[in-house]
Order: C-alpha cells, then sequence, then structure tokens
C-alpha cells in the first residue's frame, strides 16, 4: 500500500495543484521543478480550475493490477482550459457516448481500493459537466 | 573514435520458456555469440534487461551473467531503459569500443515475462510509464499506445483495419524464422475479428509477452581480422529521447524520440533513408510501426500507411519492415528485443535467414528499439562489410 504516496500526491490528486514558472510563466502539470521551456528553478503551485476537453481516449477492456475488476472503463487525455493535457479515467459517462472533442471537468472519485479490508483511494476523474450551458455541444 | 562492427551472434528462440531461467538463457545465447566470434574471454559485458526485479526477484544480472558463463573477473552491468533496454545494451558496448577503452563487449539482451501470470506482467511493463500519472489512472502499456491509435484514426481519417498491412507481414515473416514465437499467418479477416484488448486496440496489433535472449560480439573494426565470425559494420547506434508521458508532448503523434535518435544516426552514417534498403521497426503495437515510419523520415505524417501500401513493406518491397517477424511475430522479450532487431539486421546482412525472408538488397540495414510509448529511442545503422 503506497499511502506516503497519496499523501504526497494530495494537491495533485485532489486539487489538480501544478506549477508556474515565475520567470516564464509556463504551466506544468505534473509539478515541475524546473521549468520545461526557459529552465528556471523558480516556481510557484498554480492550481487549474479542472475544465477541458477529450484530445484521446481509449476503453480499457482488459486492465491489471489494481484495476482488474474494474474494466471495461475509459482513459482519457484532456485539454485543460489552461493549455495542459492531462492524463485522467472518465466517469459519469457510458462507453458509447465518449467522443473526441467533448467538454469534461473535473471530480473526486474512487481510484481504487487496497483490497476489501484497505483505505480507499481517491483522485481525479473528468465527466461531462453537470450544468446544461456548459455541456451544450457546439 | 574507432569504428565499430558486429563478428558474434546468439540467440534462443523467444518462447514461453518456463524450463529455463534467466541465467540459462542469457548465458546461451551469448556463450553461442562468443563462439561465433571465435573469442574465449571478453573485457566486458552489457546486459540488457528491464523487469529482473520485478518478476524473477533478481537484480545484479550482470554479476550473474558473467559468473555463470564463466567469465570470472570480468565487469559486467545491467542496462535498463524499459522496451529499449536491449540495443540501450548494445549503445554502451558502441561507446566503450569506439572510445577505445575495451576491445571486444558482449552484449547480452535478457527477459522472462512468464515467470509470473500475465497480469503482474502487464503490470510490471506499466512501470515503464510515470508511475505517478500515467500508471496509477488505470492506464497500462497497450492503454497508452491505443490513446495513439485513437487520436491517429480520429486526425488522419482512417479505418482501423487498414492498420492490418502491420501485423499480417511480420506473421508472414515469422514462419520462417525457426527462432520466431508465432510461426503462423493471420489474415486481414483474422485481425477485423481479433479481440479488443483497449479500443482501439486489438489482439493482433499488439506484440506477445514472451522470454527470450539475443547476443552479439562489439569489436573494433580494425582488428575484425582476429574474429572467426562474419564482420557487419555498426555505423551509427544513436539515442534520442522526449518526455516520459505522452500527455506532456505538445503533438503526441509526432515521435520527438525517434525524429531526435534518426536524424543523429543519419548524420553520423553520412546516409538519409532512401539509403536503407530494410528496416526492423518496433512494432510492439501497429500505430508504433506507423508512428515511427513517419518520424524516422520514410512516410510523411499521417500516410504511413499508403506509404506501406505503395511502397511495399514484404520481402520483395521497396522497404521490407520486420523481415525476421519483428516484435508482433517473432515474439517481445521487452529487454532482448533490441538486441534481437541488431541481430536479426545483421544475419540479413551476412545474408544467412532462410531463403524466404532474404531481402534482396542486403547492404544496409537500420534497426530502432524504442522504450516506453516513445520516450527513449536507440536507431543503429547497420552495413554489410563486402
Amino acid at each position: 500500500m503506497d499511502i506516503p504516496r497519496y499523501w504526497r500526491l494530495k494537491n495533485q490528486r485532489y486539487k489538480l495543484q501544478g506549477r508556474k514558472c515565475q520567470d516564464c510563466g509556463t504551466l506544468s502539470f505534473p509539478p515541475r521543478i524546473v521549468c520545461q521551456k526557459c529552465k528556471s528553478r523558480q516556481t510557484e503551485p498554480f492550481q487549474f480550475k479542472g475544465k477541458g476537453s477529450l484530445y484521446s481516449y481509449t476503453i480499457i477492456f482488459q486492465a491489471s493490477g489494481k484495476f482488474e475488476n474494474s474494466a471495461p472503463y475509459i482513459v482519457g487525455l484532456i485539454d485543460l482550459e489552461e493549455g495542459i493535457r492531462i492524463t485522467a479515467q472518465l466517469t459519469d459517462i457510458k462507453l458509447e457516448e465518449v467522443r473526441i472533442g467533448m467538454r469534461l471537468e473535473m471530480v473526486t472519485r474512487q481510484i481504487y481500493e487496497d483490497g476489501p479490508r484497505g483505505p480507499i483511494l481517491y483522485g481525479y476523474k473528468f465527466r461531462p459537466p453537470l450544468l446544461k450551458t456548459a455541456g451544450r455541444m457546439e | 573514435m574507432r569504428k565499430v562492427a558486429i563478428v558474434g551472434l546468439g540467440q534462443t528462440p523467444v518462447r514461453e520458456h518456463w524450463g529455463n531461467n534467466l541465467r540459462d538463457l542469457a548465458v546461451t545465447a551469448l556463450r553461442d555469440a562468443m563462439e561465433d566470434a571465435g573469442v574465449e574471454t571478453l573485457d566486458g559485458v552489457c546486459v540488457g534487461n528491464m523487469l529482473s526485479g520485478a518478476l524473477s526477484e533478481q537484480e545484479h544480472l550482470g554479476s550473474l551473467i558473467v559468473d555463470y558463463a564463466g567469465l570470472d573477473g570480468v565487469e559486467g552491468m545491467k542496462i535498463e531503459a524499459a522496451c529499449g533496454s536491449g540495443a540501450a545494451a548494445i549503445r554502451m558496448a558502441v561507446k566503450a569500443v569506439a572510445s577505445g577503452l575495451m576491445d571486444k563487449v558482449g552484449v547480452v539482451g535478457v527477459e522472462k515475462l512468464t515467470e509470473m501470470s500475465g497480469n503482474f506482467s502487464t503490470t510490471a511493463l506499466a512501470t515503464a510509464a510515470d508511475a505517478d500519472y500515467e500508471s496509477t489512472m488505470g492506464l497500462n502499456f497497450v492503454g497508452i499506445n491505443a490513446l495513439l491509435m485513437c487520436r491517429y484514426l480520429h486526425e488522419y481519417k482512417y479505418d482501423k483495419n487498414d492498420f492490418s498491412i502491420f501485423p499480417v507481414n511480420a506473421h508472414q515473416n515469422a514462419v520462417h524464422n525457426f527462432h520466431a514465437m508465432f510461426r503462423h499467418k493471420i489474415t486481414h479477416e483474422q485481425y477485423a475479428e481479433s479481440k479488443m484488448i483497449a479500443y482501439p486496440i486489438n489482439l493482433l496489433d499488439s506484440s506477445p509477452i514472451a522470454d527470450g535472449a539475443a547476443s552479439v560480439i562489439v569489436v573494433a573494426q580494425e582488428n575484425v581480422g582476429q574474429y572467426a565470425g562474419k564482420p557487419v559494420s555498426i555505423l551509427a547506434c544513436e539515442v534520442g529521447t522526449d518526455t516520459i508521458a505522452v500527455d506532456n508532448r505538445e503533438d503526441p503523434l509526432w515521435l520527438k524520440g525517434v525524429e531526435r535518435s534518426v536524424k543523429k544516426a543519419y548524420h553520423v552514417s553520412g546516409l538519409s533513408p532512401k539509403d536503407i534498403d530494410f528496416f526492423e521497426v518496433h512494432d510492439a503495437f501497429s500505430i508504433m510501426t506507423a508512428l515511427s515510419l513517419e518520424a524516422s523520415g520514410f512516410a510523411e505524417k499521417g500516410r504511413a500507411i499508403e506509404f506501406a501500401e505503395k511502397r511495399g513493406i514484404d520481402i520483395q518491397g521497396g522497404l521490407p519492415l520486420s523481415t525476421c517477424g519483428g516484435l508482433k511475430g517473432r515474439g517481445h522479450p521487452v529487454g532482448a528485443t533490441g538486441v534481437y532487431q541488431v541481430l536479426e539486421a545483421a544475419q540479413q546482412l551476412r545474408g544467412t535467414v532462410s531463403e524466404q525472408i532474404r531481402v534482396p538488397k542486403n547492404d544496409i540495414a537500420l534497426a530502432q528499439n524504442i522504450g516506453g510509448s516513445g520516450a527513449t529511442v536507440i536507431t543503429t545503422i547497420l552495413k554489410k562489410i563486402a
């Protein structure tokens, strides 16, 4: 059980916190302590809003390890509004509804259980927006 | 820098080797290569391997293998770069010999993926990705490739079944390679009906989990006369890198690691894509073949399938691919794969492969080994010595 890892990553898993370069403004998620663009080490925490659109996806039919009993499920690459792309599971959506370009928003959900008696680990997933206006497709 | 050549080749068949352990597979391949080269000892051994720790509870492979190969006192170390470990080990041997530090180095790539059940192996393979941000999202290695393929189909408007051209070719060639795991043909119809693993990747897009070991002996080209084995020249063995995670790349459909690696290899060798007679491509998944053909300068972006259809990728085609079966047909014992590729290219240049898969023009070969989803890429260019 990787409790230290989960504790260490709580700002990322629960709040989608990345970093911003104080010199050139480049954003990063996962957080980078060296700016990918200008190589500066002056960076500060940056809060992503958790809204974006689907760049690509896969439907996992044969899962392994902790996810063995979760299949089928969708994993997507999501383009956040701030210009960063992240990897996350999609939730609250039927397999046949997923399509590239759809609007998505972050939500905190169970990622996996560490066995029947172990802790439940939470983190970010993405779902179609609940508000109708936000979810309207062009 | 000295020019470098290969003078010895050795390999075990790629199989589910339940009866053989890591050390015996590695030692068999290494000793066969040494016999081929006609050498009694070596200056060093580079071991390519990814998962001995995770699946066989065995690290310190360099020590284990030189010990059991009877190479008392010889230096040996493991080199790890995920699925690129094999060619990464060759790269280290090339550096040692080219620099003059060593005269003859043995490279052995070895992997045992069937020690545990497939579930464990798949989970272990996912450690090639970003553990905190990719694998923990429930993404395995098939899934990462599937993300690329899904976007490729969307962006370039291909039908999924258009990709069958690559695995059908690989299997066709594997039939004639004794060491290959899948020595049977597959059809486009079987591909279309194949079971989905991670949409849009199906079973026949995917190279199999397997065990095996392959070995080459790397020496200075100026000394090839001292060895028994027919020499093949290494014109270039160059590494290119990219971000570890796919999501951190501006354009995930352009493998920058491949581009960087081939550009260096072409520069060092003074060659260009048109000089290449055949290509041992990293066809772990069909999508990787397509993306590699594009970033290596053979096909235009988004046009790999058209290129394959028009130019021809079978043995008689304009650019034969995966001539001994590739990862798909020969099998993908990950840390050994890069060595198998270079060994097979060398066999083609020597003219020793089965007649049915002997390429008509065999002067210059390109072999490309990809670690992870394109984060570490090693491109090797080999040339026949007349």
